[in-house]
């Protein structure tokens, strides 16, 4: 990776999320993150039916891959990261301190996932949008604003749990 | 012929008041700080029921922190569910390493699928059911830990079957995804009043659910 490469990393984690990878994988929607400043799109596409065509062109590539044991470096690598509301993709990406843009998948049943984003949004913590105003919030956000999310303390588990099961 | 009726009846009477005289010790004995068999014994035998995908993450941070009392470590993973084996895999290298035998890993078909039908959950529910029933009774568990996905309904009720028969108090602590911010789960509803202990992961779902606990964001 050069230093100068700018990087958004778009995941959806296990599931699919065809409406997302088709969006931002369009070259209008590739020509705005390179006005952004972006210089490279990667996507992690999960179980999706649709599959992206990878390009590289002066100044900005495409690349795609469905899954991977661990996507840590892909995030620790990027300026950006576009993730579904999944908590796991979400957490890892706020602690890795990186700039969140949470995608809502309205398609999915029983929406929950909504709730996290939504508190997750209420407390500054990330942006969210649909893929229909996904445009808009790219250009309009601001990075800086957004607040650092404190690690969780799963220590604080492994106590209660020695306590409740009698652990000395 | 009516005395087998009366005789009947009463057999199917004296059942019922049994069986609710032991479900009334059971439930006495919910969420009792202590567990008195596994203290004793040394090492408390765990099985975790491991979701897919944010619920995976989610529960091995939870277990990022115990000690290494907590073992056999016994995982359930949805047999479709290939990247969750390999994060379990990875997770118990770098957090046990050199202690292969410590855990193990055994493969449930899947109760419900992201956007399955409820009806048609009914059904891979019961199969699921009784392909963990034996599971769990061969593991004979201390303690099943589980975060969320429907995948630990039939553990769990395989536990509870264990404690109600008295073959072994079997603790089920759930831990609610942080996801839920403002909503139980259908896992978390189901056992709300079966689970020693239920935490979520936010102050006001706590206050709106008072038989759960808030001990801080844990995950």
């Amino acid at each position: 990776m050069s230093e100068r490469e700018k990087c958004v990393f778009v995941t959806v984690g296990t599931t699919s999320f065809d409406p997302l990878i088709e969006l931002v994988s369009i070259s209008t929607f590739c020509k705005l993150l390179e006005e952004l400043g972006y210089t490279r799109l990667l996507l992690q596409i999960g179980r999706g039916q649709y599959e992206p065509e990878a390009f590289t062109k002066p100044g900005f590539r495409l690349e795609y891959f469905r899954f991977k044991d661990t996507i840590a470096e892909d995030i620790q690598n990027a300026s950006l990261v576009i993730s579904h509301a999944g908590a796991g993709s979400c957490l890892e990406t706020l602690g890795a301190g990186k700039p969140l843009v949470v995608v809502i998948n309205e398609t999915l049943m029983n929406n929950h996932q909504l709730e996290l984003a939504n508190q997750l949004y209420k407390d500054g913590h990330l942006y969210y949008a649909t893929c229909s105003n996904l445009r808009h919030l790219l250009k309009d956000m601001d990075i800086s604003k957004l607040k650092t999310f404190p690690p969780g303390q799963p220590e604080k588990f492994a106590a209660f749990l020695d306590k409740v099961m009698g652990v000395s | 012929m009516a005395s087998v009726a009366v005789l009947a009846v009463w057999f199917v009477g004296l059942s019922a008041v049994l069986a609710l005289l032991r479900l009334y010790f059971v439930f006495r004995g919910l969420g009792k700080d202590r567990n008195p068999t596994a203290a004793s014994s040394g090492s408390i035998r765990t099985v975790v029921v491991v979701g897919s995908g944010g619920h995976t993450t989610e529960v091995l941070r939870l277990m990022s922190g115990l000690s290494d009392k907590y073992a056999p470590r016994y995982y359930i993973i949805a047999e479709t569910d290939q990247m969750s084996e390999e994060k379990v895999h990875r997770f118990e290298r770098e957090t046990h390493p050199g202690k292969k035998d410590s855990y193990e890993i055994q493969k449930v078909p899947r109760s419900r699928e992201v956007a399955q039908s409820w009806l048609s959950t009914v059904f891979t529910t019961l199969y699921a059911t009784l392909y963990s029933f034996p599971m769990v009774f061969r593991i004979s568990p201390d303690l099943i830990l589980c975060n969320g996905p429907g995948t630990c309904i039939p553990p769990c009720a395989a536990g509870l079957l264990m404690t109600f028969l008295g073959l072994k108090k079997v603790s089920l602590v759930y831990v609610e995804s942080i996801c839920r911010v403002e909503t139980l789960s259908l896992s978390a509803q189901l056992l709300y009043y079966l689970a020693d202990h239920l935490l979520v992961q936010w102050p006001h779902l706590q206050q709106k659910f008072p038989r759960t606990t808030y001990i801080g964001r844990v995950i």
